[in-house]
């Protein structure tokens, strides 16, 4: 199996070059980088060539990068001063920015090929834009019409091409991309019903976020090996 | 009446035949289909966001809601990429385990799908056959993890705890008393393999009951044959998995192609349709039934005949036992850790996937070390299914729309997440 993937990976960075960059990544997954302008080119000929024949798009999701490798649990600071340390929440700036990190929003596609029994997996970042943008690939693989629209939804993602880009899992007229890392997870309105106005309506929630168990991220020397080797956007 | 030709209809969300919450907005000319918008989302309750928010294990509880008639087998796709970022895998006997349970699930899946496809479209029978089953099924999850649905019995590292030695039995009460309820327990007198040899053994003649009502039936071929017919390119460019792929033609099955667990040992086949419609996807469904029940029998003979351990021994992933936990300091300890903190897991990123009953659930995990998932993703498989609703309506009747939606398999819990 393994083996079988390594030679998919060297066939890809042999055909494209420079326009894909190789991730490492768990053993028996191949994962590839590809820059936004590239990757229609890339996607079409990933289904086409026989040589790689990727005739399903499995699967398509958006990934937003804010928080990754920030913990909640000042383990080391707090040790002189006290029990307090549980309690903090990092703070999330919400960015309304003209740019973004470039690095901040991806879009992950999961590529299954039935003739060669392979699997790929492609990640493009949106780069600074705000809205974050990245080619539609619905002209390629149909399936990717509503994951497409699914990751416009949480994320806020534009799918340039895409025909009908509405929101799809999410209430009608609602508000925000709530799969945003600096979205909170009970978010910003609730519904209830107004005796006065004899309707429902919304209203800012009423409930605080708080957190049961803190995230944390130990040092830990069983995996070390993984550890050591390169790390995509620490 | 020329200008009322064309119009739109509402179907659902609150339609019986709707499988749950689904809302189509219809464009009808006449009484054909033009256009089918699913409306979907009414569901949605994050699971994935809320997965971020909690320990890897807290989350394996809400697979179980993803799609609720097959609930084992989410859990295994999660347990699954959870091992795999931490590179352990369970002991063989936890292995065969959760094969025999993802198989009860398919026959699960598979008896609601018969019931609710039947009832849909005109088979009112179906649906009393298929409960009674089903809930012999539901008493050997009831047996293993206490719940008769959201079992939460697979965790990373096997299965939660050893198959019991006796099998719940039904109580007197107003319903049940004497001659019956003596009849009812017999079955449950044993083990719970015992329960589950007993099921096997009938449950092919359950299949051929049910085939002999439908199979040939000229209702039920007029209802189904080629209706929503799918090619087997389309049925790829659509990202159709699982009998709906295979109902195309196109012989893909996770459990031969990419075996995850013992389903490399077992010996077992994986039907294929010809046609693509609905009718062909009904018989692959049947003989997975029949399949499954083998490959049940084939578990239950090797969990007889091989007694061990069900979890892995390693305490920094799993919890010890509560004999140990008494008077051993290092296991409270660890106790203590797993049970607020929980595990980290090295950083990376993973998907894995199983053959569920509907088609590939796959997990994509993204991990940055922490204790909790950065990023969880679910592939569910009715997600890809259902979009491709307008496809495979357009230009049949309204009627066969309800044939369409239910030889999808939609369960919205797992669409929606």
């Amino acid at each position: 199996m393994t083996t079988r993937h390594e030679a998919l990976a060297s066939r890809i960075a042999a055909r494209f070059g420079s326009a894909v960059t190789a991730v490492p990544g768990t053993a028996g997954e191949v994962t590839f980088e590809v820059a936004g302008e590239v990757l229609r080119d890339v996607a079409r000929t990933l289904r086409d060539d026989p040589e790689f024949s990727f005739e399903t798009l499995i699967d398509l999701c958006g990934v937003d990068y804010l928080s990754y490798g920030r913990d909640e649990w000042e383990t080391n600071d707090a040790s002189h001063s006290g029990f307090s340390r549980a309690a903090e929440r990092p703070v999330i700036v919400p960015e309304d920015d003209a740019v973004f990190d470039p690095r901040r929003f991806a879009v992950v596609y999961h590529l299954l090929s039935i003739r060669h029994n392979l699997r790929l997996r492609l990640r493009t970042f949106t780069g600074p834009d705000n809205p974050p943008v990245v080619p539609s690939l619905i002209g390629i693989w149909q399936s990717a019409d509503w994951f497409e629209r699914e990751a416009f939804d949480l994320f806020g993602i534009l799918f340039e091409g895409h025909p009908d880009l509405r929101r799809l899992l999410t209430d009608y007229g609602f508000i925000g991309h709530p799969f945003r890392k600096d979205f909170p997870t009970s978010g910003n309105v609730e519904v209830c019903y107004d005796a006065d106005r004899g309707r429902v309506v919304y209203q800012p929630v009423t409930i605080e976020p708080r957190v049961l168990v803190p995230r944390t991220i130990r040092d830990d020397h069983r995996y070390e090996p993984v550890l050591k080797g390169p790390q995509r956007n620490g | 009446m020329a200008e009322f030709q064309q119009f739109t209809i509402n179907f659902g969300p609150q339609h019986p035949a709707a499988h749950g919450v689904l809302r189509l907005v219809l464009e009808m000319d006449g009484e054909v289909i033009q256009k089918a918008d699913p409306h979907i989302g009414l569901l949605h309750r994050g699971t994935e966001k809320l997965a971020e928010t909690k320990p890897y294990n807290q989350s394996i509880g809400y697979m179980d809601r993803l799609d609720y008639v097959s609930m084992m087998c989410n859990e295994h796709g999660y347990v699954l990429a959870i091992e795999k970022l931490l590179g352990i895998r369970p002991p063989v006997r936890a292995q065969y385990i959760r094969v025999m349970f993802d198989e009860i699930t398919r026959i699960l899946n598979h008896l609601l799908w018969l019931g609710c496809h039947g009832l849909d479209i005109g088979a009112m029978t179906m649906f009393l056959y298929c409960f009674r089953e089903r809930e012999d099924l539901m008493d050997c999850y009831e047996a293993v993890s206490g719940t008769r649905m959201h079992a939460t019995y697979y965790r990373p590292g096997g299965v939660y705890r050893d198959l019991p030695d006796s099998m719940p039995k039904y109580q007197e009460s107003r319903w049940r008393s004497g001659q019956e309820l003596k009849r009812q327990n017999e079955a449950r007198a044993g083990s719970l393999l015992d329960f589950i040899e007993a099921f096997t053994a009938q449950f092919p003649g359950r299949v051929d009951d049910y085939e002999a009502l439908l199979t040939d039936n000229r209702i039920w071929k007029q209802r189904t044959v080629n209706i929503g017919v799918v090619t087997p390119e389309r049925a790829m460019q659509l990202g159709f998995t699982g009998p709906m792929l295979r109902g195309s033609g196109v012989a893909w099955d996770l459990r031969k192609k990419q075996p995850y667990e013992v389903y490399a040992d077992l010996d077992f086949d994986i039907p294929v349709g010809v046609n693509g419609d609905c009718y062909d996807r009904y018989l692959v469904r049947m003989e997975e039934l029949r399949q499954s029940n083998h490959i049940i029998q084939q578990c239950v003979r090797w969990l007889r005949a091989n007694p061990g351990p069900v979890m892995i021994d390693d305490h920094k992933v799993v919890p010890p036992t509560r004999e140990v936990m008494k008077r051993d300091m290092e296991s409270l300890i660890h106790h203590f850790k797993l049970f607020t903190e929980g595990y980290t897991v090295p950083p990376g990123e993973v998907y894995a996937a199983v053959e569920h009953p509907k088609g590939e659930f796959g997990v994509y995990l993204v991990a940055d070390g922490a204790n909790k998932p950065y990023r969880l993703k679910v592939r569910a498989p009715g997600f890809a299914h259902l979009a491709a609703m307008d496809e495979m309506v357009r230009g049949h009747m309204l009627a066969d729309v309800v044939a369409v939606i239910g030889t999808q398999d939609v369960v919205f819990g797992e669409i929606d997440r």
